[in-house]
């Protein structure tokens, strides 16, 4: 079973949101990096580059594919996550955390109302997984 | 996954948690516990791999031999009794059908061993270009494939055998018991270092699988699926069907000249196949390294300046190398070693350089 921390919100691309005001961090689920397998390489956008909720905001390669990472909400990027540049495995290691992957300024907070709560979450991943 | 074939295996693989993906028709254990580290397991001791989908077609009769030297570019007079020979089997056109290993088990018997997507194309024209006093069949049913991969594959199998595996050199072949279980061991591989195949019944293929990774667990013998079978051979830049290998690409393209043999007689495809080792061939198999960031994958253009120059043919992090390796059909003029080139990854050219191949030699 995949972990599914609290305190968090999720999308139905298999992000996860942390958010503090006007900030948020995202990154990719556990059960996404599980999915992926071992992850060697992550596309990162810029610091400054803005973004529609559901553009394609990177790419991350596991060994077999490269997968996209959908933006789940609308802003600019205020922070990139560096060390996955040489370090891409930090993914499966430690998604939560030290995988996170880019921070955004909101520009649309209500879009808010559309990500999931972990329960939402876990009951999609029983549904679709 | 409907509709897809199962090995006999497929409860092992239940088991031991694999992920399963498709692959040619098949239900396949693509990992168990993770690409890379099984990629390093074969590479540093061993790996343990079901290739049950792969398909066994025998081929018998007083005229067997006559009859496939018609159909395959290598020579297989050479492939003596107790031998197995790796060998395209070709078009008028040179294209390949099937690229395949054949073992000469006697008594004109002749065991095809060809790709799981291929075999009911292959046993048809096989069916349709036959002559002579032969006949063929599908036995794939009648066996399972293990594939023992890795530097200690003969220490841990030769407790399990009484066969003397020092006398199974590299493309031989005995039969015996393993564990038990009667099998035709073979040594050879697609993962580029030392190891064997076994061939077996089905229904003793959990009890073979058990009994070798139970007896070299110890010593380091994991499960290994599809996915590190792949970056293994890309690694030793062995041909894929499919990629490397496909009905527009022929032998001299891919870099298998070794295995045509234009002298041995004829054969479906020499007359093409000799005009144009005369004139040379449109493309030639490559290795590529990445310089810039980037992992070229399959079908990926590749550039010099604004032109494209070919494509790339299978691609991937290569775990031994800890570099971003490709196979890439280029036009010959490109081929050198050391040109630089570049990839189209989503769009964006991204800088790479030929290199020697095979990208890694036990």
């Amino acid at each position: 079973m995949s972990n599914i921390p609290e305190g968090l919100k999720y999308s139905k691309e298999h992000e996860w949101i942390r958010l503090e005001g006007n900030k948020a961090t995202i990154g990719i689920t556990d059960y996404a990096q599980d999915s992926l397998g071992d992850i060697v390489f992550v596309e990162l956008p810029n610091i400054d580059d803005e973004f529609e909720s559901d553009d394609v905001l990177g790419v991350v390669e596991s060994v077999k594919a490269a997968s996209d990472i959908y933006i789940p909400l609308s802003g600019k990027i205020v922070e990139i996550n560096e060390e996955l540049v040489d370090s891409p495995e930090t993914i499966n290691e430690d998604p939560y955390e030290k995988g996170w992957i880019v921070a955004i300024e909101l520009s649309d907070t209500s879009q808010l109302a559309d990500l999931l709560s972990k329960e939402d979450y876990e009951a999609f991943l029983e549904e679709n997984a | 996954m409907a509709d897809l074939q199962r090995t006999p295996l497929y409860n092992v693989h239940r088991e031991l948690n694999a992920k399963m993906v498709e692959f040619g028709g098949w239900e396949m254990p693509v990992q168990y516990e993770g690409i890379i580290k099984e990629h390093k397991a074969v590479r540093e001791k061993a790996g343990l791999f079901d290739v049950s989908h792969m398909g066994e077609l025998l081929v018998e009769g007083s005229g067997a031999l006559d009859a496939l030297q018609k159909l395959v570019t290598n020579d297989l007079s050479k492939a003596s009794i107790g031998r197995a020979m790796y060998t395209p089997m070709t078009k008028e056109d040179g294209g390949v059908i099937d690229d395949l290993l054949i073992y000469n088990l006697g008594l004109n018997k002749y065991l095809l061993v060809v790709n799981a997507s291929n075999k009911d194309k292959d046993l048809k024209w096989i069916k349709d270009h036959l002559s002579g006093e032969v006949g063929v069949a599908d036995k794939s049913h009648e066996y399972a494939l293990l594939a023992l991969q890795g530097p200690i594959s003969q220490q841990v199998l030769q407790r399990l055998t009484s066969l003397d595996l020092k006398e199974v050199k590299f493309y031989r072949f005995a039969i015996g018991a393993v564990a038990g279980v009667p099998c035709l061991v073979s040594r050879t591989g697609y993962t580029g270092e030392d190891g064997f195949e076994l061939y077996c019944h089905p229904e003793e293929a959990e009890k073979l699988w058990w009994s070798l990774l139970q007896e070299g667990s110890e010593d380091g013998v994991v499960a290994a699926g599809l996915g590190a079978r792949d970056t293994l051979r890309i690694e030793a830049c062995l041909p894929l069907y499919g990629q490397e290998l496909n009905e527009d690409i022929n032998p001299l393209m891919a870099g298998l000249g070794w295995t045509v043999k234009i002298d041995k007689g004829d054969f479906i495809g020499r007359k093409a196949l000799m005009e144009i080792k005369v004139q040379g061939a449109s493309h030639k198999l490559v290795g590529l390294k990445m310089v810039e960031r980037g992992i070229p994958r399959t079908g990926y253009p590749v550039k010099v300046e604004s032109q494209q120059i070919g494509w790339v043919t299978s691609g991937s992090f290569a775990p031994t190398m800890n570099a971003n390796l490709a196979l890439a059909l280029v036009k010959p003029e490109f081929a050198e070693i050391g040109t630089e080139i570049s990839i189209v990854i989503r769009g964006k050219a991204v800088k790479a350089e030929i290199v020697p191949k095979p990208f890694y030699k036990r």
